[in-house]
């Protein structure tokens, strides 16, 4: 019996609030469907199940806010008989506060144990956060299980007062900020950060675009970022020291070439999806994954792989915005690659000065894991793949 | 098809592309990429609805002038033919 538990859809997600079950017991599932919907940070997220079978009981009602690992549902596998057990109480929200043990199948949850005076529920990562930051958690307010002080709570605490959550779509943007505020702090503290920048010739890229989508209708036309998303994922291909995790042990290269691409939400606020495979796909699939990810990051409907699995990120300022963005790297990637606006320049090319279409490339990177002469080699990678945009 | 029926598919459009945000409120000569913060995603499917709506051809190439809601509908305008579903 496999258990679906609340995932991890972020450095900093300590815990989540299930908002509804989309799969019952005695529905088969298959690896990818979508599972529950599970209200988050980012919004709500589609929760995609790992493992084929068949949803044998929810251990999990919606409204309950539980921690991150916490099982939520069993999965009984091909031949596996269900469990002829009496079932176990659904955990309701109140019954929610203590952390789930991790054996499975799982009991519900006991009631949360008593502290000991003078020390506050907190989570670990609370904790070793406040010391940081030199606060103390006594008196401090927390909006974890069970009034737990969170990572948030001390980030709020040691801010000024957060704004008014906003209201509208699905997405609260206050709580974004939150979200963006919490791993970008860890990202700057812990990661030591290099820098490059190199220009790339679009030239060929944008005579390319111009001639497939003058053939094309509007709904099958590509975007250049398609071409740039896809010139990275071949790079990282040949420089896999720039695709991964930088964990506990250390770099942990991805298993795959999932981009995660930056995209901005209007009001303030951004989310980072993956495109999985992203080196395999083609520039019409890619266009087609890139158009569906900016429609449900804005409305606030991403799916969990999206937000756990990018192994790198790319973002791309567009036809407007300013020539050059250095990115900060979302922890725990060890890169992030920036595209800044094209821009027509003089550009010296077989010994005349010509007119050339230009947009500065940048790279952050990690440096425990690269050293700039490896980024450097990568960036002229992306900018080789560039200048073979028919191949891409 | 008149330019005030045009006008309100263009506006419409734009309320799809850009929920929050009230097209009909801003400058109908302003950059309305700017006014409305739409990004190059938003402005493909801008031209796509008004393509799949209107059944005008609107080659890449003619993307400046439909810049601004006033172009937009001057734009349209001037193409035959138009209000047939492509």
């Amino acid at each position: 019996m496999g258990t679906f538990s609340m995932p991890s859809l972020g450095a900093d997600m300590e815990a989540g609030t299930l908002v509804e079950w989309l799969k019952h017991p005695g529905d088969r599932v298959e690896r990818g469907d979508i599972v529950a919907v599970v209200e988050t940070q980012k919004g709500a997220i589609e929760v995609e199940v790992f493992e084929a079978g068949v949803i044998d009981r929810l251990l999990v009602e919606p409204g309950t806010t539980v921690p991150v690992g916490t099982p939520m549902a069993l999965v009984r596998g091909p031949g596996e008989e269900a469990i002829e057990a009496p079932a176990p109480e659904l955990v309701s929200a109140e019954a929610a506060a203590a952390p789930a043990p991790s054996v499975h199948p799982a009991p519900p949850p006991s009631a949360p144990a008593a502290e000991a005076p003078g020390r506050p529920r907190a989570s670990p990562a609370a904790r070793r956060f406040a010391r940081e930051r030199g606060l103390d958690l006594v008196g401090m307010t927390g909006t974890g299980p069970g009034g737990a002080v969170v990572s948030a709570d001390i980030e709020r605490s040691a801010a000024s007062p957060a704004p008014a959550p906003h209201p509208t779509r699905g997405l609260d943007l206050a709580e974004m900020r939150r979200a963006i505020a919490a791993a970008m702090a860890r990202s700057k503290r812990e990661i030591p950060h290099y820098y490059l920048s190199t220009t790339i010739d679009l030239t060929r890229a944008h005579a390319y675009l111009e001639r497939i989508n003058a053939e094309r209708q509007p709904a099958d036309r590509l975007l250049l970022p398609v071409l740039q998303l896809k010139a990275v994922a071949l790079a990282l291909r040949r420089m896999p020291e720039f695709n991964g995790f930088h964990t506990a042990d250390g770099f942990q290269p991805g298993t795959g070439i999932h981009v995660g691409t930056a995209i901005a939400i209007r009001g303030g606020g951004l989310a980072t999806p993956a495109i999985h495979d992203t080196d395999r796909l083609s520039l019409d699939a890619l266009m087609a994954h890139l158009r569906d990810l900016v429609a449900r990051t804005r409305v606030g409907r991403l799916r969990s792989s999206e937000l756990s699995d990018a192994t790198i990120t790319v973002t791309s300022l567009g036809d407007r915005g300013v020539e050059s963005v250095f990115g900060v790297i979302y922890p725990p990637q060890v890169a992030i690659v920036g595209f800044g606006k094209p821009v027509e320049r003089p550009w010296v090319a077989e010994g005349r000065v010509v007119i050339r279409l230009l947009t500065t490339t940048t790279l952050a990177a990690d440096h425990r894991v690269s050293d700039g002469h490896k980024g450097g080699l990568f960036l002229a990678e992306i900018d080789r793949h560039l200048q073979e945009p028919e191949k891409l | 098809m008149k330019p005030d029926e045009i006008r309100r598919v263009v506006l419409e459009e734009l309320s799809n592309i850009a929920p929050e945000t009230d097209p009909a409120g801003i400058d109908p000569g302003a950059d309305l990429r700017e006014a409305l913060d739409i990004d190059s995603m938003d402005f493909l499917n801008f031209i796509t609805a008004l393509h799949k709506r209107l059944g005008a051809a609107i080659p890449e190439t003619d993307y400046p002038k439909l810049f601004t809601i006033d172009d937009a509908v001057d734009y349209l305008a001037s193409k035959r033919g138009l209000g047939r579903p492509g």
